[in-house]
């Protein structure tokens, strides 16, 4: 078993932490998020030009030219295959899509359209509120479950954990600008619950300890609780990161930003478990009468 | 914990051939119906469109309180009861009556047994609610009222979207009803679906109406423009005959012109009418409207008696094929917009099989490796585990013939990478417990024993996890929480059953080894 001194950091990295949520939601409030036509509406069309002289402007200029609002242009995966998303939508013309692709057809020469998602501002605000609910409740789920199963200050240090990585990996897509959409939703629902999974492999240990040994403080005992599921939580977390290191770099485009956000997620939520959520079992300075006390009553 | 009886292995072992062999039936073609079960391929993956279509009820909510007026007149008049000043304003009727008939007329109107305002004792809601301040009153739709006429107005829409999808003949085209408003129409295998979504944008309201001989728009008439947009026409609004009479449309050749028309053939009653007003208007022009615009004005030549007729108008093959098709299939309630649409090319969709496929392989080899450099012997039995696992998350799919997307693949990859972790739990454990414990089967025993609160906990957060997604997300995300939350009980399946009886078997013929694990 590894004996590696994990709390002697926990300071550095509450304020690393600290650090980190602020910058994210400083960049959460003040840039916002890059949300795609799910949750925006409008229209977005992977398109496939035959013509391999084509490029981002060229592709752009024509689409300008058809009055179509706020239109971005993306190299996506291939050479000729593009990504182009803009703020249009026009749910009373069925002849919209149609008509775009006989235009482009001409300026540019032979297209094919590959994928055309196109979002009415009702859906896409529906999506989004759905969206937001899906997380909220998944959080609420989650906290339930563990505050039934474990003693509050568990709870509290779980769910901060998860609050931890949620923020920090939406103010990373901040950040980038990268795109929000309903498959990040997913990856995102996902951390949530792989976080709290590695959350409670710790506290199940920690639990135990507190019943074993009555004359360790809860600083050591967190410590030693880390180090005995270490090599658990490091094995885990690799063969995890593998598989979606596999969807990130096999998987197409199309789950490129799903599997990015489920490998930060993994990686802060692995990280959290360690000094989010036991530091905060010692700031509460839970001990073994903490547990008895509940398992009296 | 490491005991197994012989049945238990038995059914283990049935447990496990069964749901692979549902697996395999994905790729090896059988006769028998029940055997060669099908993953069913989601819209991305195997591609198709995806339409969200709402219906825009104003219209009908209009024409029907128009109706009502119309009917409460006629209602009050045969009861000798005088009302006047009827208006609709807004989504409200509004009318006055006499100071000493309000009573009458209240008590009317919030009769149970009413015929005018109709009771429904189900929702304890009257179709109106009626309100009345001194002699005015007005009558709105109550809430129930309004689901009632939506629901039903959804009711004829589903059914012309059917008969629209079928005449164009898609394979098994998907079409439900989504709330009180909302149509989806999942079409899976479409090339090119901009055919489908312009019959499904057209209400296809087809009237026969002549054009006034007065140039200038008056009482009684209105003005239309013609289809081409080159120009208007002053029409009257009697209606001659509309598409509801109708019994069979068809493109045709006109053997004279050489033209595509649309020839159509009418009921008795629209034969009738149509027989009657051709006779009198003989040298008038009949326009032919559809959807507020006009097709074509030609003039009558001679009346029209044997109940069918040729639309001409500037038609292509196709687009007279498209208008007999709207024409048989009969007009939408009310017009329906497309506010969610999801096109996926087919090769796209295989690219995105191929890619799912790929990434899934190399995603497992890895793991497997990985778990062999770990825990030697015990990777090995952890690999067979995953591997049964893998095979029993897509029997079961198989067998409920789940939808598979894109997303889908990814909880498949992802559910690869997670389930190892019950099995590294029960390793770590039995490694510690080693450490107190010589006897290996008791140390291997406890550490079962010992880890399962602990397995179960962090399997039942993931599970949580995939729940909510299941009933929130849609469509693609939906087939993500499918297989990332069978993919947990097969994981557990897995582990406690093929992985701990290999490991038994393992543990009790080797127990005189120095270190097992």
């Amino acid at each position: 078993m590894s004996n590696i001194s994990f709390n002697k950091f926990y300071r550095k990295f509450n304020i690393l932490s600290l650090i980190l949520i602020v910058i994210s939601l400083v960049f959460l409030i003040f840039k916002g998020l890059n949300y795609g036509v799910d949750f925006k509406g409008g229209t977005l069309i992977e398109l496939r030009t035959t013509d391999k002289t084509n490029n981002i402007s060229l592709i752009r200029d024509s689409f300008n030219q058809m009055n179509l609002g706020d239109v971005s242009v993306k190299k996506f995966g291939n050479e000729t295959d593009f990504i182009v998303k803009f703020e249009k939508q026009n749910s009373n013309d069925p002849e919209f899509i149609k008509n775009i692709q006989n235009k482009l057809s001409s300026s540019i020469g032979d297209v094919d359209f590959r994928r055309v998602e196109n979002v009415g501002p009702k859906v896409s605000s529906e999506l989004l509120k759905s969206g937001i609910i899906a997380i909220s409740l998944s959080l609420a789920a989650m906290l339930l479950y563990i505050w039934i199963r474990f003693e509050w200050q568990f709870s509290l240090g779980a769910i901060l954990a998860i609050f931890h990585d949620v923020i920090i990996t939406l103010g990373i897509f901040s950040i980038f600008s990268l795109e929000i959409n309903l498959s990040i939703v997913a990856a995102v629902l996902t951390i949530v619950g792989y976080s709290m999974n590695d959350t409670v492999v710790i506290f199940d240990r920690v639990r135990e300890n507190l019943r074993k040994y009555s004359d360790i403080k809860i600083f050591d005992l967190t410590n030693i609780s880390i180090n005995e599921t270490l090599s658990r939580t490091i094995i885990t977390s690799v063969t995890t990161l593998l598989a979606l290191l596999s969807i990130y770099l096999f998987g197409g485009e199309i789950l490129k930003g799903f599997s990015l956000a489920m490998i930060l997620g993994v990686i802060f939520g692995t990280y959290s478990s360690i000094y989010i959520a036991n530091p905060i079992l010692v700031a509460l300075n839970v001990s073994q009468r903490t547990i008895v006390k509940e398992e009296k009553d | 914990m490491l005991y197994f009886s012989k049945l238990r292995i038995i059914s283990v072992i049935v447990f496990t051939v069964i749901f692979s062999y549902f697996a395999f039936s994905n790729f090896v073609k059988f006769d028998d119906k029940f055997f060669s079960k099908n993953i069913n391929l989601g819209l991305d993956l195997q591609g198709g469109s995806y339409l969200l279509l709402e219906i825009d009820n104003r219209p009908v909510i209009t024409q029907k309180l128009q109706a009502k007026i119309i009917e409460l007149k006629r209602y009050f008049k045969e009861k000798q009861i005088n009302l006047k000043n009827f208006s609709l304003k807004g989504d409200t009727i509004l009318f006055e009556t006499t100071d000493n008939e309000i009573e009458n007329v209240k008590n009317i109107l919030n009769d149970k047994e009413s015929d005018v305002n109709t009771y429904y004792p189900t929702y304890k809601s009257h179709e109106f609610d009626v309100l009345e301040d001194g002699n005015l009153f007005s009558l709105n739709y109550s809430r129930y009222g309004l689901v009632l006429l939506k629901n039903s107005s959804l009711d004829q829409a589903i059914e012309i979207v059917r008969r629209r999808v079928d005449e164009v003949g898609t394979n098994e085209p998907n079409i439900l009803k989504r709330g009180n408003d909302r149509i989806l129409v999942e079409l899976p295998g479409l090339d090119d679906p901009n055919r489908i979504k312009s019959l499904l944008g057209k209400t296809a309201n087809l009237t026969f109406q002549f054009i006034s001989q007065n140039n200038e728009e008056s009482f009684g008439t209105e003005k239309l423009s013609f289809e081409d947009g080159s120009r208007d026409a002053i029409v009257s609004k009697r209606i001659i005959l509309s598409g509801e009479n109708l019994v069979d449309a068809k493109p045709t050749m006109n053997s004279q012109t050489n033209e595509t028309v649309v020839s159509f053939s009418l009921d008795r009653v629209g034969a009738k009418k149509f027989g009657k007003a051709t006779s009198t208007g003989v040298g008038k022009q009949l326009a032919i409207v559809l959807d507020g615009k006009i097709i074509s004005a030609p003039s009558v030549r001679e009346p029209i008696i044997g109940g069918s007729g040729q639309i001409s108008g500037d038609f292509t093959f196709q687009s007279a094929t498209d208008l007999a098709l709207l024409l048989r299939s009969g007009a939408l309630p009310a017009p329906l917009n497309i506010i969610e649409e999801r096109t996926v090319g087919p090769d796209l969709g295989q690219d995105s099989i191929d890619a799912g496929i790929l990434s899934l392989f190399i995603g497992f080899l890895l793991v497997i490796l990985f778990m062999i450099y770990k825990y030697r012997a015990f990777g090995l039995i952890a690999n067979l585990a995953l591997v049964s696992n893998l095979f029993l998350l897509i029997g079961i799919l198989t067998l409920f013939e789940a939808t598979l997307t894109l997303p889908g693949i990814a909880g498949i990859i992802l559910t690869v990478g997670m389930a190892v972790d019950a099995n590294v739990l029960i390793f770590e454990r039995i490694k510690e417990e080693t450490k107190n414990e010589k006897n290996p089967i008791i140390a291997f025993d406890a550490g079962y024993t010992k880890s399962r609160t602990t397995i179960l906990d962090a399997n039942i957060t993931t599970l949580i996890a995939a729940f909510i997604l299941f009933f929130m997300g849609s469509g693609p995300v939906k087939g993500f929480s499918v297989t990332l939350g069978v993919g947990i009980l097969t994981t557990l399946f897995s582990v406690y059953f093929i992985a701990r009886l290999l490991t038994s078997l393992y543990v009790v013929k080797n127990k005189d080894k120095e270190q097992l694990l």
